[in-house]
C-alpha cells in the first residue's frame, strides 16, 4: 500500500495494463498528482473529516436516488402512492428511501460543518476566494436540489412548503406574479410543477453538483489546502533548508515550483484518517436510519405522510430544519420584498466572506479576542435561527427573529471594520500539531 | 525521501483486514440495491395463482387464462386429438417431453394431469410470439393431425400436446406450468402441491 | 440491549413542537409492535369495526397477515370479508362522494395515520368520545373537536359522559371537556376496553410502518458491523501515521 507507481516498476500483466492506459490516458499521473504524491498538511484534526464525509454522501444521494427513481412515479396522481409502494411492496425500499431522506439532511449537516471550518480557519482568504465561492455554489444547487426533492413525495409539507417557497418569487416587482406562475406552469402547485421538478432533481441539478463539485476540488488542489493554523505549507523555493524539508516525495508539480514543509502525501495517511472518518460517521447515520428516520419529525416531517391536498393547508409549515435559520430571517421582516430581500442577501454575504474579512491572519488560533466572540456570537445567531423558522411564529419568536437578524449581518459589518486593523498573535513559522 | 513505509507484519495485517473487512461491508451495502429488482409484493400481488372454471368448456373448445402476465391455454381435447396425437410421434424432437418444459406429473404421453385437459403457456418457445390455435385446419401443416398450433411469426408448429415438430425454429416443447385440479371442475393455475 | 440504547438515545432528543396540537395531553399508548397477539386482535378490530369506512389503501392483506403471524388461509377465512384475493390491498367499496356527504368530509385514509398523528393520539382519540347530543351522531370527542364519525366502538365502550371544568379564558368562566367516564353500558369493561384501545393502535402504528422491527433489527447488525471495521480502522490510521512527526 506504498501507493506509489512508479512507471519503470511496472512489469508482469497488470504492469502492461496500466501502461497501455497510461500511454492513453493519464491515469498515473493523476493518482500520483492528487492522491499518492499530493501534499497535505499535516496538522489536520477532526473539522477536515467533513470534505471527504460530503463526498460520501453525495455518492449515496447519487445511488439511492437512481434506485428510488426505478420505482417512483412523478406524476401528481401517482406521487405519493408510489413512495408507499416502494416503502411496503419493494423488498428493501424502505431502506432505500431512508438512505436517501437521511442523506439529504446529513448533507446539510456535513457541509454547514464544512463551511463553519472555512470560517474560524479562515480558508476563504486569499487565494483560496474561488474556491469558497465554487463552495458557495455547491451550497445554492444543493439548496435547490434538496428543496426540488422535497417536493416528490407529494405530501401536504412538500405541496405547502413549495408553494410558500415558490411565492417568494412573486416579492419580485413587475415580473413576480407572472414568474411564480412560469415557475409552477399552473396557477398553483399541481403535476406539471412536479414534473419539471422531478425532471431537475435526478438530471440536471445532480449535473451540476458533480460539475461543482469537480471544479471545487481542482480549485483546491490548485492552491493547497489550508489548515487549522492558516500558515502556507508552501514556500518560496529555495528557502526551505533541505533537512527541513519532509522525508515524503510528492509530485514535481508541486515541488518544481515551490518548496514544501510539514506536508503529508494525502494517500496513504489522509485515506486512512478518512476511512476512519467514514466508519465513524456511517454508525452516527446508520443509526438515525435504521431507528429514527424521522429524527423526531426533523428529517420527515409528519404532515408529509399524508398526501397533498391543495385544499387543506397543514396547521404549520415550517422548511425541513436545513432552511428554517434562512427562513428566519424572511420571517423576521414585516414586508415581502425587503423579506425576501434579506433572506437572499444572508447568503450572498457568506459567498462575499473572502472580501468582507480584510485580515491577514487566517485561523482563528492566532486572530483577535473579539474575532472570537463574533464568531461564538454568529454561532449561537445561526441556531437561534434555526429554532425560529421551526416555530410557530409568536410574538417572542418574531422579535427573537429579528434580534438575529441583526446580529447575523452584524457578523460581517463587524469583521469588516475590525480586521482590517486587527492585533494579532505572532504566527508560527512551521504548522504546530 | 521515499513513501515506502517502514514496511512490517502489523501494518500489513491492518491494510489487508481493513480491506477485507470493507470489502464484506461493500458487499453487505449492494445487497439492498441487487433484492429490490426482485419482483415486488404488487407483482406477485398480480402474478399469483389464478382459479379457472373448467365447468363450461366443451370438447374441443380452447380458452385463454393470465398468469403471470403470460397467456395460458386450457383445451378440452377431443377423443379424436388425443388419437392422433399419437400417429405423428416420430415427427417431433421431444416426443417424450424429456427436456424440463414441465413438471412430472405431466411427464407423459399428454403432458398434462387428466388427458382431456391440456394446460400450457401459449408461448411460442423461439422467440415469444403467442402461436395461433388452429383447430381442424392444422391438416394443411402436418398431414393426418387435424388439430395443433400454428406460430405466425417464423412458423413454429406443436401438436396438441405442446409437442414441437421437427424442422421448425422452435427448440422446445410449450411450456406446462404447475396447475392443481381443485376440484373436477376447477383448475388453480400457478400452484402444484409440493411445488412453490 | 444495543438496540434499546440506540432506541433510548434517540428518546432524549427534543421533538419538533407541533405547538397547537389538541389541546388536552395524550394518553400514552404503550403499545407494543412485537405482541403479535396484541396486532392481530388490533386487526379483528380494524377489519370489524372501521374498515367499513376507512381503508388502507396500501396496505395489502398478505403482508399484513404475513408480517402479525396470520397463516394465509386462516386470515383469507376469518379478516378479509369482501371475498378480495390476499394479495389485495385493504379497501372497502365506500364511495368517497358519498362519504363526503354523510360525515363532511371522506373518512381518511388509515394506512398512515399513525405516522400523521402519533400512535398516542390515536389511542386517546379512541378513549375520547363522549355523549354530546348537539352533535348529528350524538357524540363529540376531546382531542378532536366537533368530530364528523360516530363511535363506531360504542357497542363495546358504551357512550362516555364528559368529565367537565370550569376554566378561566380571557376573563371568562367557560366550560371545558376534560376527560371522559364510562357509563358502564358498553360489552367490556374500562380495562378490556383499553386493551382494545390499544391493540387498535398498536396495528395502526405497525401499518404506518411495516417495515419498522426489521429495520430495527438489521440497524442493530449493520450497526455492529461498522463498529467493528471502525475499531480496525482505528488501529490502521495510528499505525500509518506513526510516520508523521
Amino acid at each position: 500500500m506504498s501507493g506509489q507507481v512508479d512507471k519503470a516498476a511496472n512489469t508482469g500483466v497488470v504492469g502492461k495494463v496500466v501502461d497501455w492506459i497510461d500511454d492513453r490516458i493519464p491515469m498515473t499521473r493523476v493518482w500520483n498528482m492528487h492522491i499518492a504524491q499530493y501534499p497535505a498538511p499535516k496538522n489536520f484534526n477532526f473539522w477536515y473529516l467533513f470534505g471527504s464525509l460530503a463526498i460520501l454522501v453525495l455518492v449515496n444521494q447519487i445511488v439511492t436516488g437512481i434506485w428510488l427513481t426505478m420505482s417512483y412515479v412523478p406524476s401528481a396522481e401517482g406521487a405519493f402512492a408510489s413512495v408507499e409502494y416502494i416503502m411496503r411492496d419493494v423488498e428493501y425500499g424502505w431502506l432505500l428511501r431512508y438512505l436517501h431522506s437521511t442523506g439529504a439532511s446529513a448533507f446539510f449537516v456535513v457541509v454547514y460543518l464544512h463551511m463553519f471550518r472555512g470560517m474560524i480557519y479562515g480558508s476563504y482568504q486569499k487565494p483560496r476566494e474561488l474556491l469558497w465561492l465554487f463552495g458557495m455554489f455547491i451550497f445554492l444547487a444543493l439548496m435547490a436540489e434538496a428543496f426540488m426533492g422535497y417536493l416528490l413525495p407529494w405530501g401536504q409539507m412538500s405541496f405547502w412548503g413549495a408553494q410558500v417557497i415558490i411565492s417568494l418569487f412573486g416579492a419580485i416587482p413587475v415580473i413576480g406574479e407572472d414568474l411564480t406562475q412560469w415557475i409552477r406552469g399552473d396557477y398553483v402547485i399541481s403535476g406539471a410543477t412536479l414534473n419539471r421538478f422531478f425532471a431537475l432533481h435526478v438530471i440536471a441539478l445532480p449535473l451540476v453538483l458533480v460539475i461543482l463539485v469537480f471544479l471545487h476540488i481542482v480549485a483546491l488542489h490548485e492552491v493547497g489546502s489550508n489548515n487549522p493554523d492558516g500558515v502556507e505549507i508552501k514556500r518560496k523555493k529555495g528557502s526551505v533548508a533541505e533537512e527541513d524539508k519532509p522525508k515524503f516525495k510528492f509530485h514535481e508539480y508541486y515541488t518544481s515550483k515551490k518548496d514544501i514543509v510539514d506536508a503529508i502525501p494525502f494517500h496513504p495517511y489522509y485515506t486512512v484518517k478518512d476511512v476512519l472518518g467514514v466508519a465513524g460517521f456511517l454508525i452516527l447515520f446508520c443509526a438515525v436510519v435504521f431507528f429514527a428516520p424521522e429524527m423526531k419529525g426533523f428529517f420527515l416531517e409528519a404532515p408529509n405522510f399524508e398526501a397533498a391536498n391543495p385544499l387543506k393547508t397543514p396547521e404549520h409549515i415550517f422548511p425541513v430544519w436545513y432552511f428554517t435559520p434562512f427562513y428566519a430571517i424572511l420571517r423576521a421582516i414585516p414586508d415581502k420584498l425587503l423579506g425576501v430581500a434579506a433572506m437572499g442577501a444572508s447568503i450572498v454575504v457568506l459567498a462575499l466572506l473572502p472580501w468582507i474579512d480584510r485580515g491577514s491572519v487566517r485561523s482563528i488560533r492566532y486572530r483577535c479576542g473579539f474575532h472570537k466572540v463574533n464568531i461564538a456570537q454568529f454561532v449561537v445567531t445561526f441556531l437561534i435561527l434555526g429554532w425560529a423558522g421551526a416555530t410557530p411564529q409568536t410574538t417572542f419568536s418574531t422579535i427573537l427573529s429579528q434580534i438575529c437578524t441583526v446580529t447575523y449581518f452584524m457578523f460581517f459589518v463587524l469583521l469588516f471594520v475590525y480586521s482590517k486593523n486587527e492585533t494579532t498573535k505572532p504566527l508560527p513559522t512551521r504548522l504546530t500539531k | 525521501m521515499s513513501n515506502a513505509p517502514v514496511d512490517n507484519s502489523r501494518r500489513r495485517f491492518l491494510t489487508i483486514a481493513t480491506s477485507v473487512v470493507g470489502g464484506v461491508g461493500a458487499v453487505g451495502a449492494a445487497v439492498p440495491f441487487i433484492a429490490s429488482w426482485n419482483p415486488s409484493e404488487r407483482a406477485k400481488s398480480a402474478g399469483a395463482p389464478v382459479e379457472v372454471d373448467i365447468s363450461k368448456l366443451e370438447s374441443g373448445q380452447l380458452i385463454r387464462v393470465e398468469w403471470r402476465g403470460k397467456p395460458v391455454w386450457i383445451v378440452n381435447r377431443t377423443p379424436k386429438m388425443l388419437e392422433q396425437m399419437k400417429q405423428h410421434e416420430g415427427n417431433l424432437r421431444d416426443p417424450n417431453s424429456e427436456e424440463p418444459q414441465q413438471l412430472a406429473s405431466a411427464q407423459n404421453g399428454y403432458r398434462s394431469k387428466r388427458p382431456e385437459i391440456f394446460v400450457a403457456v401459449g408461448i411460442c418457445t423461439h422467440l415469444g410470439c403467442s402461436p395461433t390455435f388452429l383447430n381442424g385446419s392444422f391438416g394443411e401443416l402436418v398431414e393426418g393431425t387435424d388439430s395443433g398450433f400454428f406460430c405466425p411469426c417464423h412458423g413454429s408448429r406443436f401438436d396438441m400436446a405442446g409437442r414441437v415438430f421437427q424442422n421448425v425454429p422452435a427448440p422446445l416443447n410449450l411450456e406446462i406450468p404447475p396447475y392443481t385440479f381443485i376440484d373436477d371442475t376447477t383448475i388453480l393455475v400457478g400452484e402444484e402441491e409440493g411445488v412453490a | 440491549m444495543m438496540k434499546k440504547l440506540v432506541i433510548g438515545l434517540f428518546a432524549l432528543l427534543p421533538t419538533l413542537s407541533m405547538a397547537a396540537g389538541p389541546s388536552v395531553p395524550l394518553m400514552e399508548a404503550n403499545n407494543d409492535l412485537t405482541d403479535n397477539a396484541s396486532l392481530q386482535r388490533g386487526a379483528k378490530l380494524f377489519m370489524n369495526y372501521c374498515l367499513g369506512c376507512h381503508q388502507m389503501q396500501y396496505q395489502r392483506y398478505e403482508r399484513t397477515f404475513r408480517d402479525i403471524g396470520i397463516p394465509t388461509e386462516i386470515g383469507k377465512e376469518t379478516l378479509i370479508f369482501d371475498g378480495s384475493k390476499v394479495g389485495s390491498h385493504i379497501l372497502n367499496a365506500m364511495d368517497q362522494d358519498d362519504a363526503a356527504k354523510w360525515f363532511g368530509a371522506p373518512p381518511p385514509d388509515l394506512t398512515l395515520i399513525s405516522r400523521v398523528k402519533s400512535p398516542d393520539y390515536i389511542y386517546t382519540y379512541l378513549k375520547s368520545f363522549y355523549k354530546d347530543d348537539s352533535r348529528p351522531f350524538g357524540v363529540n370527542n376531546v382531542v378532536f373537536p366537533l368530530v364528523g364519525m360516530p363511535h363506531v366502538l360504542q357497542e363495546l365502550q358504551g357512550l362516555p359522559t364528559p368529565i367537565t371544568e370550569e376554566v378561566e379564558e380571557n376573563g371568562q368562566t367557560v366550560t371545558k371537556v376534560v376527560g371522559v367516564e364510562t357509563d358502564g353500558t358498553g360489552e367490556m369493561s374500562v380495562d378490556e376496553y383499553d386493551q382494545a384501545a390499544r391493540d387498535i393502535t398498536n396495528f395502526l402504528a405497525y401499518v404506518g410502518e411495516p417495515s419498522r422491527l426489521q429495520s430495527e433489527a438489521l440497524g442493530i447488525k449493520v450497526i455492529g458491523f461498522l463498529v467493528i471495521f471502525f475499531i480496525l480502522a482505528f488501529f490502521l490510521k495510528k499505525e500509518y501515521w506513526r510516520d508523521v512527526h
